[in-house]
């Protein structure tokens, strides 16, 4: 059965399909946003507080690598299948950085499945971001395409809301503590879930306002939203395993692999490489990858972990 | 009650309507071409780019308004048209208003 909150995905799904005018409010989208970042990075944190830093040095080094990496891999295969050069590094980002949603519902389905995971995974959350966006810049940036402004855009990237947030969540978490933290537990902690199922009902709607576009860019848009995703789960799966994972961290490493960016990578790819077709890279991520990724991909994924760590 | 007779003096609305990841390249390029100021707006609509409702961050679209000299917006326009508007979702158009105050402008 699916986690609950994949429901909430599809009932936003099936609202925009049926044209009705359910709206979530701009601003509780962001508030959304802001606090699953912070709980997430908050949660990490706390755990974090529990153990040594120095040996995630490993792990973190390979998401870091991870991400890096994945974009030069997709770039020759999008340009095989005739996207313009542009079009190829941004939508190779896009599936470079990752979805913290993704995340948070791969986590959700861990815990439902009584498998642990790294309870500090949200720290490969945080340091997966950025690596993939810098490598689809740099993508663009050899086939000459443009000067790109790397002191505003690395600003961007490192700076901007959902790596700060995620960044300072673990910072605090980890200061703080199971004791210091206790005092905001009812807000942070325990109403996780529910915000975000509110959050996948307004993704919902998002991504089925996108519906419409997946036709007009055709098959080889929908061939990579659904193809990367379970190649590159298997890449993930292998680099988990390499670090001696739980079954639950391989499953949680293959997800982030699986998993395209449609918040961060867009904002960034818009500046760097401007004539990329943005619609293209968010209809792939958001329209095709986000709902493969949790309704198919990440049963699959744990099915792969569980196989591979038994 | 007294009334004063109000002087009042022209200057060029220019409103340009944008992607808001321009946002800030735009407020540092009018500031730069010498605008004394401007207001940005959230705003949403439909135009030869497609929708963009806004629901979210990358769907966003801006208003930017600038009241400046005539000569100021033409060369802010002529930036905007050149730098941005191949790649990006860009409206722009001017209006005459009259200000009050001059030295705002």
């Amino acid at each position: 059965m699916l986690d609950v909150v994949v429901f909430f995905f599809l009932l936003g799904v099936i609202a925009r399909v049926v044209g009705s005018d359910l709206r979530l409010p701009e601003a509780l989208y962001e508030t959304l946003s802001i606090y699953l970042l912070l709980a997430i990075g908050l949660k990490g944190g706390i755990e974090l507080s529990k153990q040594p830093m120095a040996a995630l040095a490993p792990q973190v080094g390979a998401a870091i690598l991870l991400s890096f990496t994945i974009p030069f891999l997709l770039y020759p295969v999008l340009r095989a299948l005739r996207l313009a050069g542009p079009d190829s590094a941004s939508l190779a980002a896009h599936y470079g950085s990752v979805s913290v949603v993704t995340f948070a519902v791969v986590t959700a389905a861990l815990t439902r499945a009584g498998l642990p995971y790294e309870s500090h995974a949200a720290l490969w959350v945080a340091v997966m971001e950025a690596p993939g966006i810098v490598s689809g810049i740099l993508l663009a940036r050899l086939a000459k395409l443009q000067e790109v402004r790397w002191g505003a855009l690395l600003h961007e990237v490192l700076f901007g809301k959902s790596v700060l947030l995620l960044l300072g969540g673990l910072i605090i978490g980890a200061i703080a503590g199971v004791e210091g933290t206790a005092p905001i537990k009812a807000v942070f902690i325990d109403p996780f879930k529910g915000v975000l199922a509110l959050f996948l009902l307004e993704l919902g709607l998002v991504a089925g306002g996108r519906l419409s576009e997946v036709r007009r860019f055709g098959l080889p848009v929908v061939a990579v939203g659904v193809l990367a995703p379970p190649l590159l789960a298997v890449l993930g799966a292998g680099v988990g395993v390499a670090l001696g994972l739980s079954t639950g961290g391989v499953a949680v490493f293959a997800t982030l692999a699986a998993s395209a960016s449609y918040i961060a990578a867009p904002t960034a790819m818009r500046l760097a490489v401007p004539e990329a077709n943005a619609a293209l890279s968010i209809t792939a991520a958001l329209g095709i990858t986000f709902p493969f990724n949790i309704v198919v991909g990440i049963p699959l994924y744990i099915g792969l972990a569980r196989w591979l760590t038994q | 009650m007294h009334t004063m007779a109000l002087t009042k003096h022209a200057r060029q609305l220019l409103v340009i309507i944008a992607e808001a990841a321009l946002e800030k390249s735009l407020v540092r390029d009018v500031k730069r071409l010498g605008a004394h100021g401007y207001t940005v707006y959230d705003v949403r609509g439909e135009g030869a780019m497609g929708v963009r409702e806004g629901e979210w961050e990358a769907d966003r679209t801006i208003e930017m308004k600038v009241i400046c000299e005539a000569q100021v917006a033409d060369q802010i326009a002529e930036h905007v048209l050149n730098t941005y508007a191949p790649n990006y979702a860009v409206t722009m158009f001017f209006a005459a208003v009259q200000v009050l105050r001059p030295e705002k402008f």
